[in-house]
């Protein structure tokens, strides 16, 4: 029984975790201006990583797999965010400024 | 279902090189292969060659795109407009690419069973490597004992790419300070990269250490294990700055890696005759052969793990420590 | 279950590559290829889990150490080479 709720839970985040996936690559895409694309991939990256590496962590159980998840989870959102910060502070710092009064206007799409 | 992964990945692949060949801004260049890079380990990880995914991986996207960046902030960032004609080369690339394929048609089909190498000697390697070594990689029981003289001439080879791009960039040893590379600080006043980053080397280089040693029960070996802990000093080198990393682990030092791991190799090899048996045949190394195999390759593996990794960053070193002449 | 996830990740993947290959500015350019390393650290994990390896996962972690390496180099070379906001990332 408490398998079967496992195994449902561990799907509902994957699947989950595959529709961040998706809506980051269309908002990577599909967005105007640099800064809208960043917070799309950014954002959607990370709840990614823990709904899907939580998925997988449900269905490795207790083993050392699910270590290695762990780790690999605990990496990607440390490093993840922090490569976000260096490229907005390259892009900003070589003068490229956030469009934020053309963008006022539009509310189409994209996360957050 | 792999043909479906694979034909997505292939095409992927394509459209990459294209847009390569085809882009004259060299920056865009540099990012597009290190996309390449990782389109191929993704392909070799589906066709279940999970050792040289992880190299792939290790050396293309991580310490191939440090490198090129730090050649390109030496030069420009445009390629120049070639003036040679393009007709030629399309007629020899055209009849060139033309045989290749037709020489494919005789090749036997991706994982046939009946192919010629599946007939003698993948099943010899399958049933001699636990009658001989005891472990489960059979990859690094190829690598590094069954075909061990040529994993030898592969380091042998990575040592002399070393040399010889020291020796056209000019790099001569200092034991002193480096005074003409100062003005460069690295990332050292971005406060998030500094405390992740610090954060991170420690694990990066442990990690590059469980790779070295666990190359005979998962994928992993010398090879991956050095780029990965060149990857870690780089990182800090990113860092700290040229300075601080050439004080931390200083040219001399390197170059002592490159030296002693080759050195290691060829070593043990001698050290097998010395002892009664062939060159490169580690069963003598101990009273078990088993035993004697698992000590040789651990060795030779620590010899390709160090001449990797100085390697990779002497001609790191080399670029990045450079004055910007334009 | 896992094939429909690694291909919603391969679809993603395609898609940062056109924003590879499109983006007009460079630094969109930088951004597709941090988003292609990390969405290629999950195909990895959810691959492994796929062709039932669990001990390739150890590829996944150098990955994402690996992705990290990479933007901090690209950040380092824009500061000792300051660009212009357009970029000339055109093809």
């Amino acid at each position: 029984m408490i398998e079967t709720v496992l195994d449902i839970l561990s799907w509902a985040l994957l699947c989950l975790g595959g529709a961040f996936v998706l809506i980051g690559g269309i908002g990577a895409l599909r967005l105007p201006g640099f800064y809208t694309r960043l917070h799309a991939a950014s954002l959607t990256d990370t709840m990614a990583t823990i709904l899907v590496f939580s998925g997988l962590i449900l269905q490795a159980g207790f083993s050392l797999a699910s270590l290695k998840l762990i780790a690999i989870m605990l990496f990607l959102l440390l490093t993840g965010p922090t490569a976000s910060y260096a490229l907005a502070n390259a892009a900003l710092q070589s003068g490229m400024e956030p469009d934020a009064d053309r963008l006022g206007g539009k509310a189409s799409g994209g996360a957050g | 279902m792999i043909i479906v992964f694979g034909l997505f990945l292939l095409s992927l692949l394509v459209i990459t090189a294209l847009a390569i060949v085809r882009t004259e801004n060299l920056f865009v260049a540099v990012m597009l292969t290190s996309i390449f890079s990782l389109l191929m380990a993704a392909n070799f990880f589906i066709l279940d060659a999970a050792d040289v995914a992880l190299t792939e991986a290790a050396v293309g996207a991580g310490i191939t795109t440090v490198i090129f960046l730090g050649a390109l902030a030496l030069t420009a960032e445009r390629e120049k407009p070639s003036s040679a004609g393009w007709r030629f080369p399309l007629l020899v690339v055209a009849v060139l690419a033309t045989l290749i394929i037709y020489a494919t048609f005789d090749k036997p089909r991706l994982g046939d069973p009946e192919a010629p190498v599946h007939q003698h000697l993948a099943p010899w390697y399958l049933e001699k490597t636990p009658e001989y070594m005891d472990f489960p990689n059979v990859v690094t029981a190829v690598l590094g004992s069954f075909r061990g003289y040529d994993t030898l001439g592969e380091v042998f080879v990575v040592f002399v790419a070393c040399i010889g791009v020291l020796f056209i960039l000019g790099v001569k040893p200092q034991a002193g300070a480096e005074p003409e590379i100062e003005d460069r600080a690295g990332l050292r006043h971005h406060l998030i990269p500094q405390v992740v980053g610090r954060i991170l080397i420690p694990f990066i280089i442990l990690f590059g250490l469980y790779v070295q040693f666990h190359g005979e029960y998962g994928p992993g070996g010398g090879f991956q294990a050095g780029a990965l802990i060149a990857t870690g000093v780089i990182l800090y080198a990113l860092l700290e700055g040229e300075a601080a990393a050439l004080r931390a682990v200083p040219r001399p030092v390197l170059l002592a890696l490159v030296v002693g791991g080759a050195t290691l190799y060829g070593g043990v090899g001698v050290a097998c005759i010395l002892l009664g048996g062939n060159f490169l045949d580690y069963s003598v190394l101990s009273a078990d052969p088993v035993v004697g195999q698992q000590m040789g390759i651990l060795l030779i593996e620590a010899g390709v793990g160090m001449a990797v990794c100085g390697a990779l960053l002497s001609i790191f070193h080399a670029f990045a420590a450079r004055r910007i002449r334009l | 279950m896992y094939l429909v996830l690694s291909l919603a990740i391969l679809v993603t993947m395609v898609l940062a590559l056109v924003r590879a290959l499109l983006g007009p500015s460079v630094y969109d350019r930088v951004l597709a290829v941090n988003m292609f390393g990390t969405k290629t650290a999950l195909l990895l994990a959810v691959i492994s889990f796929l062709f039932g390896r669990p001990d390739f996962l150890d590829l996944a972690l150098a990955y994402a150490l690996i992705n990290l390496v990479g933007i901090l180099a690209v950040l380092a070379f824009f500061e000792n080479r300051p660009r212009g906001a357009e970029g000339s990332g055109h093809d």
